[in-house]
């Protein structure tokens, strides 16, 4: 018989995506579905989708969700993580709802070291008001708001969050990917895994940056999108790990009495 | 249980406590820091209690709202400036149908005002607050007894009817001691259905308040509509003070109502036959007790700290079947019953 | 009956805890009570007052607009009040410190040196419960003992030498006042 390497992952429900063809937005939702899978956890796993493009996500992750108003992700991830210390928590964001609208709520939980995850998805553009500029828009990029392009005097500059939020003392894990190419997306699946599992483990606040593609706001074609992410994204947004104490706050944990 | 004295924001916060709630946040606003103070020192005695001092008050309420998606008993407090910010959070915990209670201690306003006692968010209180259609039941206690008993009801109602509930005083009512017995609050009836939890091994939920088919929408709001009909026809409170004989009638809620009493102390020493209609619940309004009692009396003054707010509803209720005069001190402006009394002499005497 | 006092001082001087512990000391008598605190930005540099009401009948408003008695710790105090004080009733000066009287004709002015007769009992802290003996002698509001009783419970669980010497501060404010 033949060996199953591809199937439909459990936490994923069977609907059709309302995205765009070639949007990031569907590959990251399968990486957590198939991350919950993988470690098991649909069962005490409670999602908080935003508002923007994935507002909808209750529809595809079959796991117990809760909307917030946008932006409001952490501060109601934040509460639901406190009152049920032993689920899995994590909020899915997008661009406009972390860095611009809900920076202070994603800044605030991500310094109280709260044991949540978020999946921080940067596509610098706002996808579901239809390609308004968005805090992480680049210098220059054409926006339905910035037709000129971005002017920093006017506009101000990308906001760099995993630069940041590295820099607070709440923060323990904290990597920027992207899934421009199959590469890319193992490692952001590896990077999403090993954010759960520090939470999973007490171990604190775990954030995932992806840059991903939004090709029908970028005005491109998806193989253009996935060459603009590494050719020019990628540049501004550098792909790495920004923290890791997750084998310091182990210790720190285990040394406790 | 023995009398204690307390100040008003102390005993909210120890009858919550008492009622179950074990998650609080908020963000340090006068004149309500004593209530998030007690909270700070007093949910972490309670077993599973949590306590965030959040980063805003629009954080503060969407935190009550995911913990109370998880089935816990929450509570978030504030003062007018707060509360307006608080707006979003508690329009999409109604959309949601998530328990919960806000306190409002107002202050003056509008914009910063001042921090003192004030009755200026009636309407922002009363007509839903935030966007869209809905409302939320509010609460408007008047002594330090009323505050223990009530906001230990509040839980109550906010769960039976899965729905937001403001209890609002000002800040003479948060600050003023006064003593207070604290009652045994009745059992927790919540079904496990409307709690958030993890899927276990069942269907996943999800609890939302977008709604993009505009017939799926429109179903909704008339399911709360109806709701909100069940509560009108149910849940109003209110006191009759001295009306039995009363040629005028004082309408005042709160501390207005407090100061009206003692008015209506004084006038019917000068032989004024003045009684008192307190509205205890704002919304719903008692609307069809004072009109049953306009059958009667024939003279009304409303008596407000505001330009006149509550005014609108005493004229909706009474529609015309008797005579409204108003009194007002906006703005923080806290009259004496001396004062009020006056007000009241020069109607009474005009009046046939 | 209703009876509104005001105390008034400078933030340290143990203003509202002397209203408290008579408004205790009231409610503990049975009666309706309502305590009042200044709050907020008028609290910062370094002013408090709180205005108790005790009544045996449900008290309507808090504030006093014409207390029966002031009592007033520090010379700001007793610019801010006096004239508020109801025709008959009395101002308590903490004579230690202020040396202004009253202009009014139409109240009684008790004098208290309350702040040397702390001293004199070795702690410069009594002054306010000094005072507190003067104001239950002369007020009668509450019995002594009920005061006494209150006070202790309210400073809980604190040394037993604090106790001591609030009796001895009280007893001697008490005695200051001749019938």
């Amino acid at each position: 018989m033949a060996k199953i390497v591809f199937k439909h992952p459990q936490s994923l429900k069977e609907n059709i995506y309302h995205y765009c063809p070639g949007c990031g937005h569907s590959i990251v939702h399968r990486l957590v579905a198939e991350v919950i899978d993988e470690m098991g956890i649909r069962g005490i796993t409670i999602g908080v989708p935003p508002a923007g493009c994935a507002v909808l996500a209750y529809n595809y992750f079959d796991v117990d969700m809760i909307e917030a108003p946008h932006g409001r992700g952490p501060a109601m991830a934040s509460a639901i993580k406190r009152c049920l210390p032993d689920r899995v928590v994590f909020s899915y964001q997008g661009d406009g709802d972390l860095a611009a609208i809900g920076i202070a709520e994603s800044l605030h939980a991500a310094n109280r070291g709260e044991n949540i995850t978020v999946i921080f998805i940067n596509n610098a553009v706002y996808g579901m008001t239809g390609g308004q500029m968005a805090p992480t828009t680049l210098l220059n990029q054409r926006t339905t708001t910035s037709p000129a392009g971005r002017k920093k005097e006017l506009d101000g500059h990308p906001v760099k969050v995993s630069e940041i939020f590295s820099q607070l003392g709440g923060t323990t894990y904290i990597e920027r990917c992207s899934v421009s190419s199959p590469a890319g997306v193992n490692k952001t699946k590896k990077a999403i895994r090993k954010a759960f599992q520090c939470q999973i483990d007490g171990l604190g606040f775990s954030m995932v940056e992806i840059l991903s593609l939004c090709p029908t706001n970028w005005k491109m074609s998806s193989i253009d999108s996935c060459k603009w992410i590494d050719d020019v994204l990628s540049k501004e947004f550098p792909p790495g790990i920004y923290k890791d104490n997750i084998a310091e706050a182990k210790n720190t944990a285990e040394a406790a009495p | 249980m023995n009398k204690v004295l307390m100040s008003g924001n102390n005993v909210i916060a120890e009858a919550a406590i008492r009622a179950g709630c074990r998650f609080y946040a908020g963000y340090p606003i006068t004149p309500q820091n004593e209530l998030t103070e007690y909270m700070a020192e007093h949910m972490r005695n309670a077993e599973s209690g949590v306590f965030i001092q959040s980063e805003s008050e629009v954080a503060a309420i969407n935190m009550i709202a995911g913990a109370a998606a998880t089935g816990v008993r929450v509570m978030t407090s504030s003062s007018s400036p707060g509360i307006s910010l608080k707006q979003e959070g508690i329009s999409s915990m109604a959309a949601c149908e998530l328990p919960g209670i806000i306190v409002n201690i107002m202050r003056g306003g509008p914009g910063l005002g001042n921090i003192r006692p004030s009755q200026g968010d009636y309407f922002q209180a009363t007509r839903g607050g935030g966007h869209g259609d809905y409302r939320t039941i509010v609460i408007a206690p008047a002594t330090g007894q009323e505050l223990a008993d009530l906001t230990m009801d509040a839980f109550d109602l906010a769960d039976k009817y899965r729905t937001p509930v403001m209890i609002l005083a000002d800040g003479m009512m948060g600050q003023m001691m006064e003593p207070v017995i604290f009652k045994k609050p009745t059992p927790r009836q919540y079904p496990e259905k409307f709690m958030l939890r993890g899927a276990g091994t069942g269907k996943s939920k999800f609890i939302r308040g977008l709604l993009l088919d505009p017939i799926d929408s429109e179903e909704h709001n008339w399911k709360l509509a109806r709701k909100y009909e069940v509560i009108t026809k149910n849940e109003t409170l209110h006191e009759e003070h001295r009306v039995d004989d009363a040629d005028l009638v004082i309408v005042a809620y709160g501390t207005a109502a407090r100061i009206a009493k003692g008015a209506i102390k004084r006038l019917r020493d000068h032989g004024m036959k003045v009684g008192l209609f307190r509205p205890i619940t704002l919304w719903p309004f008692p609307e069809l007790k004072l009109r049953a009692l306009s059958a009667k009396v024939k003279d009304y003054l409303v008596f407000e700290m505001s330009t006149g707010q509550m005014l609108e509803d005493v004229r909706l209720a009474l529609q015309g079947y008797a005579n409204i005069e108003f009194h007002g001190r906006p703005g923080g402006a806290v009259p004496t019953p001396a004062e009020l009394a006056n007000v009241v002499a020069k109607i009474y005497d005009r009046k046939d | 009956m209703i009876v509104k006092t005001i105390f008034s001082g400078f933030g340290g001087q143990g203003v509202l805890m002397m209203g408290i512990s008579l408004a205790n000391s009231a409610m503990s008598k049975g009666y309706h009570v309502t305590y009042l605190p200044a709050y907020g930005a008028e609290m910062r540099g370094g002013t408090a007052n709180c205005t108790v009401a005790v009544g045996d009948e449900e008290i309507a408003s808090p504030v006093a607009s014409e207390p029966d008695y002031l009592i007033v710790m520090n010379l700001p105090s007793l610019f801010t009040f006096q004239n508020k004080v109801s025709a008959g009733g009395s101002i308590f000066i903490n004579s230690s410190i202020i040396d202004a009287r009253p202009n009014r004709q139409d109240v009684k002015t008790i004098c208290v040196p309350c702040a040397d007769m702390a001293q004199e009992l070795g702690n410069n802290r009594v002054a306010n419960i000094i005072m507190m003996g003067a104001f239950i002698k002369k007020s009668n509001v509450v019995s002594p003992d009920i005061y006494l009783k209150n006070l202790e419970t309210i400073m809980g669980s604190r040394k037993k030498t604090l106790a001591e010497i609030n009796r001895k501060a009280f007893a001697a404010g008490f005695d200051y006042i001749k019938d």
